[in-house]
């Protein structure tokens, strides 16, 4: 922590922060990449125009895949649902467009898998299904009901984990939580979405919140902020007025403070211990997209067809935040976004740390998808990778305080009973320990490959077992 | 599924998509790398090399070139005869070369500083798979066996005489062996007790070529600690541990220990805390393994310099902790997040 930031901390005045705002801890490791923000942070939002044609994969969400609940030929409006949670972890899925259902099959996802999906080809009309209807008096509802409009929206984590909000939102009786943290940190380099929905709609997301504190029957709310976006923490702040028990916390900017384990850790000073959950330590961590999401729903009867995607990058020509259908081509984001500048390097669905790079532009925006990021082949660096000099670069940037270089290096001997001595599982797999190796090494993909192999070996082990 | 259209494919009127690269997160990096970083060490050491060259003349260049070459030339051998990647580009036996060199006394035959060369690269790092997998800082275990192997060529030291106004010209011995002969001959500090700071500070004194300017060195530090590729850990805990350690037995009795002030300023402790025990690959990756490297290396530095056979003990206690690395590794790891203690 820099001897500026500690200031900022002790007197959150000095930083220009508004009154009852305070700093959060610092957290440890972590690293400033170039953030590219100014890019797109001041750019308003704007609607997208109706695609033509929508493709929606069945698999928004971790958990079992939803199942088609329309066929071909069929004519949906926007906000029918068309695919039916299976199971206990898993999300209903909409159409964001009205039209006409023209193909179910197997599709590209941004993952880079083939996914089932839905491909709906836009009628123009543009109009919502009949059954869409705000609940009455939704301040008088009970969280089983309040949890049975959020599934039933299809709402998922908004920050990229896409984990179901409602059966995050259900622990079991014997976690008692006392503290919703709403994370706004958006710490991933170039992302704007999630500023753009704090500085435009933060009447909306506290609505929101007051919902899920409802469901969650918590007295607390912490909203956590990275500092870099000053004038989301203002609006957050005014708006969490209205909000009892509700507080505002500055972040300092730094990658991955947003990480769900960072943010509990900068505003609560709590630890989710390893292997655990925040619910463990009486935490439910939700993002602010999720939050207006759950307004939308909860206010309105508006299931998830939409989202804000930043379309940015050195390689956009016009970077913009737009409110964009879940489904449409990201194809049609960069076109609206004034096509590409120059020739385009990596197009990351997602920020610059921990987005997937795709290979077409035919991939669909989802419900995780904070960003299209276009760097060019200059801005990226593409090389052999060289053995490890120990210079322990990655043990300093490491947010969950491993030892990467030992983890990387058994990796690369295969030797994973010896990385796993180096606690694997712990890893966030943020690319901290990648963006500061100077010989370049796959450090994040070396862990998950133990990972793997050790999950592999396990299940292999326990089918001779059985 | 009742059908499957690759989207690719199904529209042959879209415009060709541009050629992508795909690859695994993250997708920036930092741009500091490995030969850039080996590359500002040798930066950091023009200075200390510019100072060893005034002061020692022809002599010092060709025991450079010698080592340099020779270092530079093992690795090109090795790495050809084995079929491996030639790795000369990523600056590490350039850096090698140098500090040996700079550990060398001045005047070395060029025999000398041509086996240190090859035995620093040969022994002390290929022979370990290359770089980042040597055990000991690899010019140093050179120079170890160099001292070992040929003690009086080693420790023959030519008189500094700079065409420097006002500096004195200082005689053969360096200072710890002014100290050494006066501790053994029971004289207290002997010749030792004269010797000009202000002269150990410039570099006008007896020593290796590239040691004996604390200043240059100074420079050269600043220089990396400003890059960020040194941290306080490993030169600040070794150079106060030794400091104080002197400091010590200079106010039990001044008339027989050297003052603080004389050991950090003669001999090798500044370019050892600086460049030789911060090598990256043989010192400990955790924050708190650096500390006690640090102190390691400087307390096993004095207690040579205090009582051993030898005048100089630096390289000695950097070879010495290097073998201890893994172990101080091994119960200095970092605390992890949400660690649950058992």
């Amino acid at each position: 922590m820099s001897i500026l930031q500690a200031a900022k901390r002790f007197f959150p005045s000095m930083a220009g922060l508004p009154a009852g705002v305070r700093y959060g801890r610092p957290i440890r490791g972590g690293i400033h990449p170039p953030y590219g923000k100014d890019l797109a942070a001041d750019v308003h939002t704007e609607e997208m125009p109706l695609p033509a044609r929508v493709v929606i994969p069945m698999v928004q969400h971790t958990g079992a895949p939803a199942k088609p609940a329309v066929a071909i030929g069929a004519v949906v409006r926007k906000g029918q649902k068309i695919g039916e949670a299976q199971g206990a972890v898993s999300a209903p899925v909409h159409a964001s467009i009205s039209g006409k259902v023209t193909a179910i099959g197997n599709f590209l996802h941004p993952s880079g898998r083939e996914i089932p999906s839905i491909v709906i080809e836009s009628d123009g009309t543009d109009e919502w299904a009949e059954e869409i209807a705000p609940p009455v008096e939704p301040e008088g509802l009970g969280p089983a009901a309040l949890r049975t409009i959020i599934a039933e929206a299809g709402i998922v984590g908004m920050g990229g984990a896409a984990f179901p909000t409602a059966v995050k939102l259900n622990p079991p009786a014997e976690k008692k939580i006392d503290t919703l943290v709403v994370n706004g940190a958006e710490c991933e380099p170039y992302l704007t979405s999630d500023h753009r929905l704090m500085a435009e709609h933060s009447v909306e997301i506290v609505d929101g919140v007051r919902f899920l504190k409802q469901v969650l029957g918590v007295g607390r709310v912490v909203i956590g902020i990275e500092d870099n976006k000053p004038g989301a923490i203002r609006a957050m702040a005014a708006a969490a007025r209205n909000l009892d028990g509700s507080e505002v916390v500055a972040l300092e900017t730094k990658y991955p403070q947003g990480g769900e384990k960072q943010v509990i850790k900068a505003v609560l000073d709590r630890e989710v211990p390893s292997g655990g959950l925040p619910m463990d330590v009486g935490v439910v961590v939700q993002n602010v997209g999720t939050a207006y999401a759950v307004h939308e729903a909860v206010r309105h009867g508006h299931p998830l067809v939409r989202r804000i995607v930043t379309v940015t990058g050195p390689g956009i020509a016009a970077p913009k935040n737009l409110w964009a259908r879940i489904g449409t081509p990201i194809k049609d984001l960069i076109a609206a976004a004034g096509g590409f500048k120059g020739e385009p390097g990596r197009v990351i669905m997602g920020g610059p740390m921990m987005g997937s790079a795709v290979y077409t532009l035919h991939v669909p925006v989802v419900k995780g998808s904070g960003g299209v990021l276009v760097l060019h082949r200059s801005d990226t660096v593409t090389e052999e990778y060289r053995s490890c000099i120990r210079c322990a670069s990655c043990v300093n940037a490491c947010p969950m305080g491993l030892m990467p270089n030992f983890l990387s290096v058994s990796a690369e001997a295969l030797n994973f009973d010896e990385g796993k001595k180096y606690h694997p599982y712990d890893c966030i797999e943020c690319g901290c320990c990648d963006y500061v190796c100077p010989s370049r090494r796959p450090i994040a993909q070396h862990i998950r490959f133990i990972k793997t192999e050790l999950r592999k070996k396990a299940e292999k082990a326990k089918a001779k077992a059985a | 599924m009742a059908e499957t259209t690759p989207p690719s494919t199904e529209k042959k009127t879209d415009a060709p998509e541009p050629r992508l690269v795909v690859t695994a997160w993250p997708h920036i990096r930092t741009p500091e790398s490995t030969p850039r970083i080996m590359f500002s060490v040798v930066a950091a050491l023009i200075p200390a090399t510019l100072v060893g060259l005034y002061f020692f003349g022809s002599n010092a260049a060709w025991t450079l070139l010698w080592s340099v070459g020779s270092a530079l030339g093992t690795e090109w051998l090795i790495r050809r005869t084995r079929g491996e990647k030639d790795t000369l580009g990523d600056g590490s036996a350039a850096v090698t070369g140098l500090l040996l060199g700079l550990t060398m006394p001045p005047s070395s035959p060029w025999w000398l500083s041509a086996i240190g060369g090859a035995f620093a690269i040969g022994i002390g790092k290929q022979v370990y798979g290359g770089l980042g997998y040597n055990i000991f800082n690899p010019a140093l275990i050179s120079r170890v066996f160099l001292l070992i192997a040929f003690p009086v060529e080693m420790t023959t030291w030519p008189i500094v005489a700079p065409p420097f106004p006002g500096l004195d010209v200082v005689t053969g011995a360096t200072p710890l062996g002014q100290l050494q002969v006066g501790r053994l001959t029971g004289k207290g500090l002997g010749e030792a007790a004269d010797v000009s700071l202000g002269a150990a500070f410039v570099g006008s004194i007896g020593g290796s070529l590239g040691e004996t300017s604390a200043l240059a060195l100074l420079i050269g530090a600043g220089y990396l600690f400003a890059k960020r590729i040194l941290t306080w850990h490993i030169p600040i805990t070794m150079l106060l541990s030794a400091v104080l350690f002197a400091l010590v037995f200079w106010l039990i009795d001044p008339h027989r220990y050297a003052g603080p002030l004389f050991h950090l300023l003669t001999g090798g402790l500044l370019i050892g805390a600086f460049f030789m025990a911060t090598d990256m690959v043989t010192s400990p990756t955790t924050p708190r393994g650096q500390i006690v490297f640090g102190i390691g290396c400087g307390v096993i530095t004095m207690v040579i310099r205090t009582w051993g056979g030898y005048p100089e003990g630096v390289s000695f206690a950097i070879v010495i902790m290097n073998a201890f690395s893994p172990m101080i590794e091994r119960y200095t790891r970092p605390r992890r997040y949400g660690e649950v203690r058992t």
